[in-house]
């Protein structure tokens, strides 16, 4: 119905015809070669290091490494209880709070909450959660110990604290996915249906909306299980050292001299494909069994008395999402500027500005190379993602949109597993090393993440506008930027400030691509964390957090301004 | 894999060659050199040493019109990675290491797989004041000799850290530490090797335990190396449960161990460098009772070194950053304990009046060791033992 319409008010071809074609040669190209680059040498076949043979040699000597089974056990636990738990507290987050009067506080801090980089957030994380951490320190202050527990609150073993990291960093992701999700399907109305029937406001968010949004939030969750197999900033910080997650063991090997390590290193990158690949199969298949078990008693509409639980559910995930975010980076404020700072103390003694002072020459020339890296990757993926879901808007939908959900493959794929091979691409086409290849590296996120927060406003952008401009006489472009682009306004821009996040925050990336030689804060900040130097890390994590909370803030604020000034307006 | 190694030990002799070729007289160097980037990887887990980089980065640029970018490691041997790496893939120039921070096996590495330029080394005008008759370890890295192809940029002796307040008396032996952490649960750890501070923990443990020290001198038997080193495992595992953690888990670093010093969950920490504590001390870090001592057997002391890889994009430069590095003005910065506090390698009773005076007017730091406490001087064993030991390590330890 709506393409006759369009075909009789539309002159011209279709301008962005090419930009899904072009968006996926771009960046999902080196997915594959990245993808390839890694499965050959992990059957032992790479000719620069003298494999020209296919076997399991690589495989054989990887279940011979004794870190493996450890490394396995704590990938899998961390991965698979921080992707519940965010799951978890974004769930019980929205349910239990969007009908209170606070929620039009809280709302608004899971925007910067996403914005904040992993590693400046585990970092302060670490400094709360410490045996000699603040909660510790409130602890030892009453019960009289002057010295920390010896208990492993973070770096432990098993993977938890690590967990809990990435599940605090990523509830906000997905909480914000849902309320995206939830304003598509008239969530008010059919929320006021349910509760007019007796449910409570959080029980029927649970019954009516959930089983609605949980399909758009299926790419999401599955991006967010990728990520935290293969995250090397957070799992350094809070995950354990010996042995390590899977991922920071591969760079380990992938960065030992005895370069026959990288043979095993690439079939570890595959088994987390293979591990990731199980893992979805498994949640599908526990899904649908979900799915089975509670469709009765949804479709009968019994209540769940839970509306009280939630409630408190909701409350204590709020605290912890937003409340320890904050409490965290108010700890690298009160870290970045301590002098001396004694255990049970919950102040420091002594205040000094010298780590400032240090860190600040030593930052000064990568901040500007993430700034502009962040700028460009932005500004590239902005004008990619526009002409490719306009493209989508006029019709092209059918046969491109297929294509163009390849553009999310970055997301669901471990990094490490293609960037391996990435660098064999890049150094073969004497890349390396560059900023253009860490700009090219860093886009591969940059564009999905872009696509994920601006296709649906834009498909749900009413076409009677552009339809109206049209009728007048003007062409696509410019129905795009005096129509389209100042009413989307907003959303572009946040998409926009989260594409300097994401760039900002790349570090395997950056350290792949860049070879060592294109400093970001990312890495000068895991440098300077790694090292264990608690003050340093501190202004490194704060440094890195302050640009995409500016970026955030500039986008937040510069539509309200200009609203402010055409008010009355058309 | 043997016949790689075979071929690449032929390939040896006749790639020297041009590598030798191109030291040309200083004086050219410097006419070329300015206007160069140096990529210099260095490890870059500590500010103080960072610092001192930054600095010698803005002097080079002023002086000689060079731009020094540190490249911070988290281990020296990701650069002897990507070297190879290069080398593998067929670049001969333009590389993108131009000098590194360096020392033992992973010199050894490359220089075993002629991943290194030069000799470059006594072309350099501030080698003159290198001090080779007292210290030997410049010439002499680990158990393998230097051979001109890397520059001596400083001295390290391993210490261990302690609080008066909370320890008068440490243990003056891996016996008597160990002995200590189990009346003392949980009060000591190392980090985990293979981290140099971890791993030269472990090279003391087994200089104690192993009966005739001489050994260490010759590489690591493969056929005694279970028996040599049995004494060794049976103390590390009866210590274990008495560790920080219980023996469960391990620091990942050297500052990461100073960390756990200064919030109080250990009470021991140990530095590669004498002057590390009154630094920290300084710093407020570290309390001002903080002190250093070292075991009756003595600790290991050696040297550190700058080398530029065979295939740097900017070789003249490299050398003239080597050479400043080596000046008496840059090795008295280095030594100064408010900043870095890094042993010089110079003879300084053999400079020329002015410049000693640099080295005179340094104090040394509350909690650093006068030189004569520093002896005895344990040599680093050869490299092939912290091999053996560290993959043993892992097969125990690690899983």
């Amino acid at each position: 119905m709506a393409r006759p319409l369009r075909a009789l008010t539309r002159g011209g071809r279709d301008p962005f015809l090419a930009a899904p074609w072009l968006a996926i040669a771009l960046f999902a190209a080196p997915l594959g070669t990245g993808l390839a680059g890694t499965l050959l040498p992990a059957f032992g076949w790479l000719p620069a290091l003298g494999g020209a043979a296919f076997g399991v040699a690589p495989w054989q000597r990887l279940l011979a490494m004794p870190e493996l089974a450890g490394a396995v056990r704590v990938t899998l636990t961390s991965g698979v209880l921080g992707t519940l738990g965010a799951l978890a507290l974004a769930v019980i987050f929205v349910a239990g709070l969007h009908a209170r009067p606070v929620f039009a506080w809280l709302r608004p801090c899971l925007l910067p909450l996403l914005a904040i980089p992993h590693l400046a957030l585990a970092i302060g994380l670490a400094f709360l959660l410490a045996p000699s951490g603040w909660v510790a320190r409130l602890v030892a202050l009453p019960l009289g110990w002057d010295r920390p527990p010896d208990l492993a609150t973070v770096n432990d073993p098993a993977g938890l604290a690590l967990a809990l990291g990435l599940a605090l960093k990523e509830a906000p992701f997905l909480a914000l996915m849902l309320l995206a999700a939830a304003g598509q399907v008239e969530a008010p109305r059919q929320l006021a249906v349910a509760r007019s029937l007796g449910y409570g406001p959080g029980e029927a968010w649970l019954k009516v909306l959930l089983p609605q949004l949980y399909p758009q939030l299926r790419l999401p969750l599955f991006a967010v299980f990728a990520y935290s197999l293969s995250v090397v900033d957070v799992a350094i910080v809070l995950g354990p050292a010996t042995p390590p997650p899977l991922a920071p063991l591969i760079l380990r090997w992938l960065n030992d001299p005895d370069l026959s390590l990288r043979f095993p290193a690439a079939a570890a990158a595959l088994l987390l494909v293979v591990l990731l690949a199980v893992s979805l199969g498994g949640w599908r298949g526990l899904e649908r069994a979900l799915a089975r078990w509670l469709r009765p008693s949804l479709g009968r509409g019994a209540a769940p008395r839970c509306e009280p639980l939630l409630r408190v559910g909701g409350a204590l995930s709020a605290v912890s999402v937003v409340g320890l975010g904050l409490l965290g980076m108010l700890a690298l404020s009160l870290w970045s500027f301590a002098g001396r700072w004694e255990f049970p103390a919950l102040l420091p003694e002594a205040w000094s500005t010298r780590s400032w002072s240090r860190a600040l020459p030593l930052l000064g020339g990568p901040l500007w190379t993430t700034v502009w890296i962040a700028a460009l990757c932005a500004v590239v993926a902005l004008v990619l993602v526009i002409a490719c879901v306009e493209h989508e808007a006029l019709g092209g939908r059918r046969p491109t949109h297929r294509v163009l959900a390849l553009a999310y493959l970055p997301l669901l794929v471990p990094q490490l597993a293609f960037l391996f091979g990435f660098a064999v691409l890049l150094a073969y086409l004497r890349l390396d090393g560059t900023a253009l290849a860490v700009v090219w590296a860093h886009l591969v996120f940059v564009l999905p993440y872009t696509l994920l927060l601006l296709r649906e406003p834009w498909l749900a952008l009413d076409p009677r506008f552009a339809r109206t401009a049209h009728a007048l006489g003007k062409g696509e472009l410019t129905v795009l930027v005096r129509v389209k682009l100042p009413i989307l306004l907003r959303p572009v821009l946040i998409a926009a400030a989260i594409g300097v996040s994401v760039s900002t925050a790349q570090f395997l990336t950056t350290l792949f691509a860049g070879g060592g030689r294109v400093p970001t804060l990312a890495t000068e900040t895991l440098a300077m964390a790694s090292a264990g130097d608690r003050r340093s890390a501190a202004v490194g994590g704060l440094v890195l957090a302050l640009l995409p909370l500016v970026a955030i803030a500039l986008a937040t604020a510069w539509p309200r301004l200009r609203a402010r000034r055409r008010q009355g307006l058309p | 894999m043997l016949t790689r190694r075979w071929l690449l030990g032929a390939g040896l002799a006749c790639v020297t060659l041009p590598g030798a070729l191109r030291a040309a007289p200083f004086s050219e160097l410097l006419a070329s050199a300015r206007g160069q980037t140096v990529y210099f990887n260095a490890w870059g887990g500590s500010d103080a040493i960072n610092g001192y980089i930054a600095w010698v980065g803005r002097q080079v640029a002023e002086r000689f019109g060079i731009t020094l970018v540190h490249v911070k490691l988290t281990d020296t041997a990701e650069a002897v990675a990507r070297v190879l790496a290069e080398k593998t893939a067929g670049r001969e120039e333009g590389g993108s290491i131009d000098l590194i921070w360096i020392n033992g096996e992973n010199f050894k590495a490359m220089k075993e797989q002629n991943l290194l330029f030069g000799p470059f080394v006594e072309n350099l005008p501030n080698w003159a004041h290198v001090d080779v008759a007292g210290k030997p370890t410049v010439l002499m890295d680990f158990t393998e000799p230097t051979d001109g192809l890397e520059a001596p940029w400083g001295m390290a002796q391993f210490v261990f850290i302690h609080d008066l307040a909370r320890v008068p008396d440490p243990p003056r032996s891996i016996a008597g530490l160990f002995r200590w952490a189990a009346a003392h649960p949980g009060r000591l750890t190392w980090p985990a090797p293979p981290d140099f501070i971890g791993s030269t923990f472990l090279k003391h443990v087994l200089y104690e335990t192993i009966g005739d020290p001489t050994r260490l001198r010759q590489p690591a038997d493969p056929a005694t190396f279970e028996a040599d080193t049995a004494p060794l495992w049976t103390a590390l595992d009866t210590v274990r449960p008495h560790l920080w953690r219980q023996g469960r888990t391990w620091p990942a670093s050297g500052p990461a161990l100073h960390q756990l010093f200064e919030d109080g969950e250990v009470d021991f920490s140990m530095a590669f460098n004498p002057a590390e504590a009154s630094t920290l001390v300084n710093e407020g870090r570290f309390p001002p009772t903080t002190r250093t001592f070292i075991l009756e057997q003595g600790t290991i002391g050696n040297t550190h070194f700058v080398a530029i890889p065979f295939n740097a994009s900017a070789p003249e430069a490299a050398q003239i950053v080597a050479d400043f590095l080596l000046s008496p003005e840059a090795q008295a910065k280095k030594q100064d304990p408010t900043g870095w506090g890094d042993l010089t390698v110079l003879a300084v009773d053999r400079l020329p009046e002015a410049d000693r005076e640099g080295f005179d007017a340094l104090p040394r730091g509350p909690a650093t060791l006068a030189p004569e406490q520093l002896r005895p001087v344990l040599l680093e064993p050869d490299a092939s033992w912290m091999t053996a030991l560290e993959t043993a390590w892992r097969d125990r330890y690690a899983r």
